[in-house]
């Protein structure tokens, strides 16, 4: 053996998941029903274990580890800290919801924690493999995690929709990654930016290959023309589960974005720069123009999510390391806003009614006016409206924008988030001014209640002080 | 008539070209020598095994069994092949017929191709290749396409039941089977099977074997050898009394014999297998003993067909006594019984070979 | 001779591929897959890579496409409604095939096929295969064969999610209580006035 202990202590966080998962999996079959909670208990111990771990293991440099296959940096530990953040917080705000629908078993936190796993090993990719491995175990266990309600045709129609356009994006990237180690002949990213850096490979293999990889990113992140999936599984899933696909693998897919195009293939910048380019202009455009003909607030939040990921390409296309800063913010935001929004729909649901309508936000104001300004906090900053904190992600992806010369691309951006913010102002009014139609009161259990109090209020708070998170951001490239 | 020997043409060219494609390495004039005696020597083995069985069973049911042609009836294998070489060969018309044809074929060839890897005694072996374990457990999994295709390509309802029955059970075991195997391949370090036999070799002869620290594998290895051959008591997918024969309801004549010669080739192969795996192979089960010198003198050979024959009426042994498994049983033995056993005691191996417990995993006796 | 054994192996394999999408019986398809694998595991021998035709032949002939053929044998597939829409979508499909092919060709037959082909190292390792793919997989690649272990575990998980379950019409056997009966619970005596009288 060849791997020394010092790996598996960086490893400590992963494998501690992935021995939790594994124990809830026993734990799940052989426990009695009363018992049930024990399940959500260990998931939450894991995940805050597993930011123990990886917040004591700080470290100012980059070290790669497992024959070149992990790498332990500032950026992934950040990004694997709000993972964590995140997902404890969508384990709190699902739990009602769940257990109203028979879905609060075992499998459910198990799958979660596999996919947790697949992000932390994404955000840790330093080798192809690790990068490919780390995405389909996320995948997997979302496909898994759609289809789990089986009672819904419209679950396992999005489940289908998601799992073979997921299968056909993995493919797309595999073919990438193949003629990558066709022509480098390694899977490290590190090596693969070496061997480019030399420039004896002719571009237009690299070009052709690149397309490829693109395409399955942009497959991956939601981003236009590559997109179709994205409002039928937000729409189509139980909303735990899309309040789960929103949130956290939003900054896997980000690390992910950053290692293939940054760690591996910054030597290419000039050609992705134009394929982000575009994908960026079409998915603001679409996004925000699409999501006001919505009725249903979550394929409106889906197809906001299109924009937003628009809006995220933005930074990252500038190529500077204050651009993917900008944009790591930008994502970051995005994932606890989206979090606070989708919490806000299960907050609204219970057994047997589904708040899926932007109407079931009608005078939301009279029935409950601090959820109702919980959720204009939220939509506020979605719409990006000062002082929030989405309104400072959008102004720091902006000012590189801008920074790096392609102010027209700032100008398009601003009109779209423009466009985009009516629908936003549109829930607010009618939260605010319509009559309510459903009178039956909200029942919300205390911990979700404050948790999603302090997630509206800390968008607020931080954005009153948005140089907390942005300078924790900055340092990290 | 004409039919029945060019598939048994078509059979024996398939197991040649197997054959050959393993052996594309080593081209040696014995090797051809070898596969003329015993292709043959086999099929004898196999006529005189269901004499075996007519008889033992007989015997344990307190009757004679065949005693009418020849010395005690020693005849009668021959004259049962004399008949079903002559009888005719039923082709049902709706019957899928290039596959009804083939199906037996099928099921032969990787029961003869899988001999090419078994050691009969030292350096007795047509191909000592690496990864011999691998191959002998790659032969039987394909064997399951003979059973299958005879099934759909009947077009009966029976011969589908039973074809599908067969196929979960042989899939079911064939796991159990591959993890005993595992156990075997972590015991001895090695996946070829001359070196199995080799590992086995220790100062205390019968005791050294395998069957002692993986005998809960041995057991399993065995019991699932039975039931990948589909005998008695795991006999579901001909299953007589219910589905009236199963896979080869269909069939008759030579292509019937086809399918009988795969069976008891299987079962002689899944003997001889369990004897090299756990039973020392051609060692001498006295071997360190006081009394070693006395058998120097028995050849290897003789030790090894001694431990096979010594499994085959084991195998008989089982058919004359136990009753048949229902079918719900069967899938919970192979699922929930053995398939967790073998894991545990692949565990418990593991922790043999870190303690180099004596004498099988001791550094100089054993890996 | 080795030459000659490939090329027979390779021609049967690219008939059996062909015949894998141009027959139209899914079973014989599927058969046509087994033999399709069959004598690519034969290909690889040829190579001396004996381990991994060996498991290319016990995965996948000996246990994925056993499971696959179960399936298409229990399913009735017709085929024939899968082929409906073929004639409808094709013009689109066939061009969108064509243009990605064009683009292909152009992108890549300036550069990629004047190469030479550039000679492969053949430092062949001492060790034989079994021991060099060990190597290769359990200290080499360690961490991506645990993640693929990971993602095996998953999949197994979400399968089993994703079917089981207890439905209500579902009728099964409960032994432990039936052999618990009592005489009481089964049988009622009734005491009743014969006929007649």
């Amino acid at each position: 053996m060849n791997i020394p202990m010092s790996d598996l202590y960086v490893l400590l966080p992963e494998i501690f998941v992935l021995t939790m998962a594994c124990i809830i999996l026993i734990v799940a079959v052989y426990i009695p029903k009363q018992l049930m909670e024990l399940n959500y208990h260990l998931a939450q111990v894991t995940v805050i274990g597993a930011a123990i771990l990886t917040l004591t293991n700080l470290t100012e440099s980059s070290s790669i580890v497992m024959n070149n296959m992990f790498i332990h940096d500032p950026m992934s530990i950040l990004l694997k800290a709000f993972i964590y953040l995140i997902t404890f917080t969508v384990f709190l705000y699902s739990r009602q919801y769940l257990r109203a629908r028979d879905l609060y078993k075992g499998e459910y936190f198990v799958l979660s924690l596999t996919a947790l796993l697949g992000m932390q090993i994404m955000v840790s990719a330093a080798h192809f493999l690790s990068l490919y491995l780390g995405l389909e175990l996320l995948s997997l266990s979302l496909y898994a995690m759609v289809a789990m309600w089986r009672d819904s045709k419209q679950a396992s129609e999005a489940a289908m929709k998601y799992f073979v356009l997921g299968a056909l994006a993995s493919g797309m990237l595999l073919y990438g990654m193949s003629m990558f180690y066709g022509i480098t002949g390694t899977l490290e990213l590190q090596k693969i930016s070496e061997v480019i850096a030399t420039g004896k490979i002719e571009n237009t293999l690299l070009a052709f290959s690149l397309v490829f990889i693109m395409v399955g990113v942009a497959f991956k992140l939601g981003a236009v023309p590559f997109h179709m999936w994205v409002p039928d599984v937000y729409q189509g899933a139980p909303t735990a589960m899309t309040l789960f696909i929103s949130a956290a693998p939003k900054l896997a897919a980000f690390a992910m974005l950053m290692r293939l195009l940054v760690d591996g293939l910054q030597g290419l910048h000039t050609d992705w720069q134009g394929m982000l380019m575009i994908m960026a202009i079409l998915s603001m455009g679409l996004g925000n123009i699409v999501a006001i003909a919505q009725t249903n607030i979550k394929r409106m939040l889906a197809y906001s999510t299109i924009s937003h990921i628009g809006f995220l390409l933005l930074g990252v296309l500038t190529a500077t390391k204050e651009g993917y800063s900008a944009s790591m913010f930008y994502t970051i935001v995005y994932a606890l806003m989206s979090m606070g929004s989708f919490g806000m729909i299960l907050l609204l649901s219970r057994a047997g009614f589904e708040a899926e309508n932007i109407d079931d936000f009608k005078g939301l104001n009279e029935r409950s006016p601090w959820y109702a300004f919980i959720m204009m906090i939220l939509m506020l900053s979605m719409a990006g409206v000062p002082p929030m904190l989405g309104f400072w992600a959008k102004w720091s992806v902006l000012n590189q924008v801008v920074a790096s010369g392609f102010v027209w691309l700032a100008v398009v951006a601003v009109l779209f988030s423009v466009i985009g913010a009516f629908f936003y102002l549109r829930i607010i009014r009618l939260m605010y001014v319509d009559k309510p139609e459903d009178l039956t009161k909200i029942v919300v259990a205390a911990d979700m209640r404050i948790a999603i109090s302090i997630n509206g209020l800390g968008i607020l708070a931080l954005g009153l002080f948005p140089q907390i998170l942005f300078q924790l951001c900055m340092n990290v490239f | 008539m004409l039919l029945s020997f060019a598939s048994l043409a078509v059979g024996l060219f398939l197991l040649l070209a197997a054959l050959l494609i393993t052996l594309i390495q080593l081209p040696d004039k014995i090797l051809i020598l070898g596969l003329i005696v015993t292709v043959p020597v086999l099929l004898l083995m196999v006529a005189y095994l269901t004499y075996a069985e007519r008889k033992i069973i007989g015997y344990i049911q307190i009757r004679i069994g065949p005693n009418r042609v020849g010395p005690r009836g020693g005849l009668q294998p021959i004259a049962d092949a004399i008949k079903l070489m002559f009888k005719e060969i039923i082709l049902p018309r709706t019957s899928n017929r290039f596959l009804f044809i083939s199906a037996p074929i099928l099921a032969m060839a990787p029961a003869l191709a899988a001999w090419a890897v078994v050691p009969f005694a030292k350096d007795w072996v047509f191909s000592d290749i690496n990864a011999g374990l691998l191959y002998i457990l790659a032969m039987t999994s394909i064997g399951v396409y003979g059973v299958i295709i005879a099934g759909w390509a009947s077009n009966s309802k029976y011969a589908f039941l039973g074809a599908l029955r067969s196929a979960a059970q042989i899939v079911a075991y064939e796991i159990a089977m591959g993890f005993a195997l595992v156990g075997v391949l972590m015991a001895s370090g090695s996946l070829n099977l001359s070196a199995i036999v080799e590992a086995q070799a220790g100062k205390f002869g019968f005791f050294s074997w395998f069957w002692l620290p993986l005998f809960p594998l041995f057991v399993i290895y065995f019991i699932s050898g039975v039931a990948e051959t589909n005998r008695a008591p795991f006999d579901v997918a001909e299953g007589e009394s219910e589905i009236v024969a199963g896979f080869h309801v269909e069939y008759s004549g030579m292509l019937f014999a086809v399918f009988f010669l795969a069976e008891y080739l299987n079962m002689i192969l899944i003997s001889a297998l369990t004897a090299i795996m756990f039973m020392g192979g051609w060692l001498s089960p006295f071997v360190g003993t006081p009394i070693e010198v006395w058998f120097s003198w028995v050849p290897g050979v003789v030790w090894f067909f001694g431990k096979t024959a010594f499994f085959l009426f084991l195998l008989l042994w089982f058919r004359a006594t136990f009753p048949r498994y229902r079918y719900d049983q069967i899938m919970r033995l192979g699922w929930k019984v053995f398939i967790p056993i073998t894991i545990v005691w692949l565990l418990v191996v593991g922790v043999f070979i870190l303690a180099e417990l004596p004498p099988w995993f001791s550094i100089e006796g054993g890996i | 001779m080795i030459t000659l054994v490939f090329y027979c192996l390779s021609a049967i394999l690219v008939f059996a591929a062909a015949r894998v999408i141009t027959v139209r019986n899914p079973v014989q398809a599927a058969l046509f897959l087994v033999l399709a694998f069959f004598t690519s595991a034969g290909i690889w021998l040829l190579l001396e890579a004996e381990f991994l035709a060996i498991a290319l032949v016990l995965v996948y002939v000996g246990a994925v496409m056993v499971l696959f053929l179960f399936v298409v044998m229990m399913l009735d597939i017709n085929t024939d409604s899968v082929r409906e829409g073929f004639a409808r979508y094709f013009p689109v499909g066939g061009l969108v095939g064509v243009l990605i092919l064009m683009e292909m060709i152009l992108v890549l037959s300036s550069t990629f096929f004047n190469k030479k082909a550039e000679n492969i190292s053949l430092d062949v390792p001492l060790v034989d295969n079994t021991t060099a793919l060990g190597r290769v997989l359990y200290v080499d690649y360690l961490y991506a064969f645990e993640i693929a272990a990971v993602i095996l575990l998953v999949a197994m998980v979400a399968a089993i999610t994703l079917t089981l379950r207890n439905r209500k019409e579902s009728k099964r056997q409960y032994p432990e209580q039936q052999v618990k009966v009592t005489r009481a619970e089964r049988i009622k005596l009734v005491d009743m006035t014969s006929d007649g009288n």
